[in-house]
């Protein structure tokens, strides 16, 4: 490696090392003026996610789903794409892949997971073939149609496991029929379950593994292949796309289907790995976090992974922040969104910290072309 | 082809409604209401006046989301100005539950109007001025809103009273017609008084003109010695407001408490609204009116106890709607030419 490729490399790190900087010091004067303490809330974070080996498998287990949420968003952002809908897309992956972890008792482990896992890898991909489909045959903004699909997803979960009511509704069919008035699954059979890599009580599972061996292959098929290369281009600039030939509509509804069998896989691994059952509850904002960690990541897969990490460990020390100084976690968020200004908008950074800009800045694309044209 | 399917549009768009207004007199003025469930649903006086009280949150989000992108904004935000103005509102009402109850709503609106306005100045802040996708710039408000609203939310806070209605004399005592639009709270009145206003606003006067110009063709508008930028700060800002308006309607009207995350995809549905109605203050109140009886259908369905149709899948009627309607229209609908675009003077930057 010669001095000039880490020379792009530190370029590429340093837009987001200070965004992070900076968003951790606009929270703490958050913090200081409605009266909490950012020193001890801090100092709990740290604690809760890397303060010992219970906090490390907490920040890898929560890193896991947002890796292939973040890819999900990454992935449809090089195609130009704004993916809102990777919650939508984990919540079906998740009802799907339940469904085949709760059936088929007796199916060995090797086609049980296997198949399990890409059950909800096609339920994300027919949930991202929608937003891409009307995009492309009607113009609809894949924004709109992805925020809607979202609700969607999260009422027709909510039906897959509804426990009935009393005015004789009938439980959805993935009801546990053992839980009375609870809606839930029951829980998946061993045979679909992805193994622990260590048990109880850190449950971390190959998940991760997965997670990142997946986000190495997206890597690759962006910059190394023809299908990357072909959407990096219509991304970049649509209609040259289109005069060299690419077929731009093809790769739009490619693009969204990737996008959503990443997040759809994200819901599969979360269940059969973790919860091994699926309640409306369980469903979180990994979805929505995931713009925020495509974002950070530069849209790059490995940069994805960096900055999964950190949001996982944000989200793994909140708990224990609540808990060690009565900060509340929602705190959190606040930091998340104000990383994204800071990432998204890297004029102010280069403003406060006054760094020029390098002249062979690659520009990020524009997503506000309108309303579908 | 797409001419001749222009023009008879209105011509639908006018049948239906003469058939709605005909079959909801029908229902509510005549015994036929009395016999029949569906025919309640669909067209009952409770169906209704769910409508516009669902309707009125949207048709405000809408019209923020013209004013906005009328001038070339781009504004994805509306759910997170929306979910700010209620969660102001909330706060500034919990905080003076011992005024009388009339100025402690005022103080309440004009939280959510100034809290709504200060996100569009910073939609437009990030947008113009750092030059952020005006997509992303609108993720981060509706982020940023949802974050700062659960963590300075008290949950025991509880506020006290709403706006109730005001009957207008003489005209509330129209059969149905008057007990739907004339017996109304304030805010619900200032919404369809605001689509006439800002219709008005928008294609009868210079502002108008002005503010069009710089959505269309803001090379042209800044040769003309228009200040294209002033332009989208000022409309932002009047958008970020109306947005506000929506959430404190939430609050102070509808709900009459705060909720986490109570706007629901509203600020969304608006902009579908806004998209149906093709960028027309009157076209996306329509809009707006439709959605908001699908939810009143899905409400009225429960209420029936129609149990045939799980109730998840009644729910889902808004956002498919939503969906279809975005994806129907579109294409025949047109789009301010500039929007989304970061407009730059001649000669330099800022």
């Amino acid at each position: 490696m010669n001095v000039s490729s880490l020379r792009r490399i530190g370029q590429m790190l340093l837009i987001p090392i200070l965004a992070v900087f900076s968003a951790l010091i606009v929270g703490a004067l958050v913090m200081w003026i409605f009266g909490d303490d950012p020193l001890a809330a801090y100092r709990g974070l740290l604690d809760g996610a890397f303060g010992s080996a219970r906090a490390w498998s907490t920040t890898i287990r929560k890193m896991t789903p947002l890796i292939l949420t973040g890819l999900s968003v990454a992935v449809a952002f090089k195609a130009g794409l704004f993916n809102i809908g990777a919650s939508g897309q984990f919540i079906i992956g998740t009802v799907c892949s339940v469904a085949v972890g709760v059936n088929f008792e007796g199916l060995p482990a090797v086609i049980h997971l296997p198949l399990a896992l890409l059950a909800g890898i096609a339920g994300g991909m027919m949930w991202g073939f929608i937003p891409g489909a009307l995009k492309v045959f009607t113009g609809a903004h894949e924004v709109i149609v992805t925020i809607m699909l979202n609700y969607v997803a999260s009422l027709f979960a909510g039906w897959t496991v509804y426990a009935g009511g009393t005015q004789g509704q009938t439980p959805g069919p993935l009801w546990d029929a053992t839980a009375g008035p609870i809606s839930r699954t029951p829980e998946v059979f061993l045979n679909a379950r992805i193994p622990w890599i260590f048990g109880d009580p850190y449950r971390v599972h190959w998940g991760v593994a997965l997670a990142l061996a997946v986000a190495i292959l997206m890597w690759w098929v962006i910059f190394k292949t023809t299908l990357g290369f072909a959407t990096r281009t219509v991304g970049a600039n649509n209609k040259a796309a289109r005069y060299a030939g690419i077929n731009v509509k093809w790769i739009t509804i490619l693009t969204m289907m990737i996008a959503g069998g990443l997040a759809g896989l994200a819901g599969a691994i979360e269940t059969l790995g973790l919860n091994h059952r699926f309640a409306p509850e369980f469903t979180g904002s990994v979805g929505f976090d995931g713009i925020t960690v495509a974002l950070l990541g530069q849209t790059n897969p490995i940069g994805v992974v960096l900055s999964a990490f950190l949001l996982g460990a944000l989200d793994a020390g909140g708990a224990r922040m609540q808990f060690n100084s009565g900060v509340s976690a929602d705190i959190i968020q606040i930091i998340q969104a104000l990383v994204l200004i800071f990432v998204a908008a890297p004029t102010i950074i280069r403003q406060i910290y006054r760094i020029r800009k390098p002249s062979d800045q690659v520009e990020t694309t524009v997503f506000s072309s309108g309303w579908g044209r | 082809m797409g001419k001749r399917r222009v023009r008879i549009t209105p011509y639908i768009i006018g049948g239906l409604i003469v058939i709605f207004v005909v079959m909801a007199l029908l229902v509510n003025a005549t015994p036929l209401g009395a016999s029949n469930v569906w025919l309640r649903v669909f067209f009952g006086i409770s169906a209704l006046n769910f409508t516009l009280r669902a309707s009125v949150p949207l048709i405000l989000g809408a019209m923020s989301g013209i004013l906005c992108e009328r001038t070339g904004i781009i504004n994805i935000g509306i759910e997170g100005m929306m979910l700010a103005g209620a969660f102001a509102a909330f706060v500034a009402k919990t905080g003076t539950n011992d005024w009388p109850l009339m100025n402690s709503l005022l103080f309440g609106v004009a939280a959510a109007l100034a809290v709504g306005g200060a996100m569009g100045w910073l939609h437009a802040l990030f947008s113009i001025r750092y030059r952020m996708d005006q997509i992303i710039s609108g993720t981060v408000l509706i982020i940023l809103a949802t974050g700062v609203s659960s963590y300075l939310f008290n949950r025991d806070a509880v506020a006290e009273g709403k706006f109730g209605s005001i009957a207008i004399p003489g005209l509330s005592q129209i059969p149905v017609l008057g007990e739907v639009l004339f017996s109304n709270p304030p805010l619900t009145y200032t919404a369809l008084i605001l689509v006439v206003v800002i219709h008005i606003a928008l294609f009868y006067t210079k502002w108008g003109l002005r503010s069009r110009a710089c959505g269309e063709h803001p090379r042209a508008a800044d040769t003309v010695g228009i200040n294209v930028n002033r332009f989208r700060y000022m409309n932002t800002i009047i958008g970020g407001m109306l947005a506000g308006l929506a959430g404190g309607f939430l609050v102070l009207e509808a709900v009459g408490q705060f909720q986490e995350g109570m706007t629901a995809g509203r600020g969304f549905i608006s902009l579908a609204a806004m998209i149906f109605g093709n960028w027309m203050p009157f076209g996306a109140m329509g809009a707006a009116l439709l959605f908001g009886y699908t939810q009143a259908l899905q409400n009225e369905l429960l209420l029936a106890g129609v149990t045939t149709v799980p109730r998840q899948f009644v729910s889902m009627i808004p956002y498919v709607v939503t969906i279809v309607a975005v994806s129907g229209f579109v294409g025949r609908v047109r789009a301010p030419a500039a929007e989304g675009k970061v407009y730059e003077t001649e000669g330099g930057s800022e």
